[in-house]
């Protein structure tokens, strides 16, 4: 399924692309809905994709010996999920499973990487809101390494 | 008078985490005047001292009602009391959330911090989306109220996740960076961890919301009540009668110092 403009028209995600850039996102996207349980991909898979999730939930996650898999990271309406396919080998380094109904845009990466390299003006906003996501995830997680919640007592 | 403690009775009491109890008070005898959402009390544990703790929910009948965690003598005291257990209470003290005039209102809250912004949650005709956040699962408070709220958009994320965990993993920032929300109508309220409550602002700051449309709730180690002690002082600011409830343009100076 095709993917309206509306719905990435209203992702902060994307503010920074003008209309024309985020069309040209669409035009390499569909729409996409999982039920829960669904696993989108693999450790070690191939990464040709990744997803902004419109509604609903995803979960990263880490296989642990005894413990099974652990999940590392929630993805919710309005976020990334996948950053694998930006720099070889372009193999995920974690898995994820949708964890409640979700629907979300799904973006071939490899057509996503063609656009930013025929269009460098493109690719630098591209790149601009990769950072940004991806600084915000690092910043998140270097405060969930504080352990800010745990009791002082 | 606010330096004699007020004889309260412990009439109720649940467990709502491994280290956090919610206790219902009714006066023995004369009550304190009412609490405003984001006012505390100094309760009084008999023979072992007295500490500051917000009012967690505002029934309206003269009751108190307070989370506490158990991090200290006195926090464990008081958390441990049974019903039946009289201690006392002083009252109210500090500033409340402002709530006069805002439109639509969004809650981040951590740990702990949940409690004071409790009686905020339900009793507003406002569009109100709540961000908590906790270490884990079980360490979040009023789960199943939170729940039934059903005016209030929830989102509940926690630093490690379960097999029974179905909510979200991570921090209260990140649900936070893609919220849609209308940074000309929304006031946000914000309560938690400092370094929380710092990055939130910053968050939201970065989102298009006005420092003034901010409010962060400040803790330090309240005594006298009534701004005299100085034992809560922060910078220029008495906590106990200045705080705890601070705009952020106030509160920003403040919650970037090392030391004060």
């Amino acid at each position: 399924m095709t993917i309206p403009m509306a719905d990435l028209d209203t992702l902060p995600l994307l503010t920074n692309l003008s209309h024309t850039q985020r069309a040209a996102v669409a035009g390499v996207s569909r729409i996409e809905s999982y039920d829960s349980g669904t696993r989108l991909f693999e450790e070690g898979g191939l990464a040709d994709q990744c997803w902004v999730v419109l509604s609903g939930c995803v979960v990263v996650d880490t296989v642990v010996p005894s413990r099974g898999r652990v999940a590392v990271q929630s993805i919710g309406p309005g976020e990334l999920l996948g950053w694998s396919w930006l720099v070889p080998p372009y193999r995920w380094h974690f898995g994820a499973t949708v964890v409640s109904p979700t629907r979300a845009a799904v973006v071939d990466t490899g057509a996503l990487r063609q656009l930013a390299d025929e269009d460098p003006a493109f690719g630098y906003q591209l790149s601009l809101i990769l950072i940004d996501a991806l600084l915000n995830r690092l910043q998140a997680t270097r405060l969930r390494l504080l352990d800010l919640y745990g009791n002082p007592a | 008078m606010t330096w004699v403690p007020t004889p309260y009775r412990v009439v109720a009491r649940t467990v709502e985490t491994h280290d956090s109890a919610t206790l219902t008070l009714r006066p023995v005898a004369e009550s304190l005047p009412g609490f405003r959402p984001g006012q505390f009390a100094m309760l009084y544990a008999h023979g072992v001292g007295e500490v500051p703790i917000s009012i967690s929910a505002i029934p309206g009948d003269g009751t108190l009602v307070h989370t506490i965690r158990a991090v200290g003598a006195v926090s464990r005291a008081l958390h441990d009391a049974e019903p039946g257990t009289v201690i006392g209470a002083r009252g109210p003290f500090g500033t409340a959330w402002q709530l006069d005039g805002v439109e639509d209102l969004l809650v981040v809250a951590g740990g702990i911090g949940l409690a004071p912004l409790r009686p905020v949650l339900g009793h507003l005709s406002k569009r109100t989306v709540l961000i908590a956040g906790a270490r884990t699962p079980q360490d979040l408070l009023y789960k199943d109220e939170l729940g039934q709220l059903s005016s209030v958009d929830t989102v509940l994320t926690v630093d490690h996740g379960d097999h029974d965990w179905h909510g979200r993993v991570g921090f209260v920032t990140e649900p936070l960076a893609s919220l849609p929300f209308d940074p000309e109508r929304t006031t946000a309220l914000l309560c938690g961890p400092e370094p929380m409550m710092r990055f939130c602002a910053r968050t939201l700051l970065g989102r298009g919301l006005a420092p003034d449309r901010i409010q962060v709730s400040l803790e330090r180690n309240m005594q006298c009540g009534i701004g005299v002690c100085g034992h809560c002082q922060l910078g220029p600011l008495l906590l106990c009668r200045d705080g705890p409830v601070t705009g952020y343009p106030t509160a920003r100076p403040l919650l970037s110092a090392k030391e004060l």
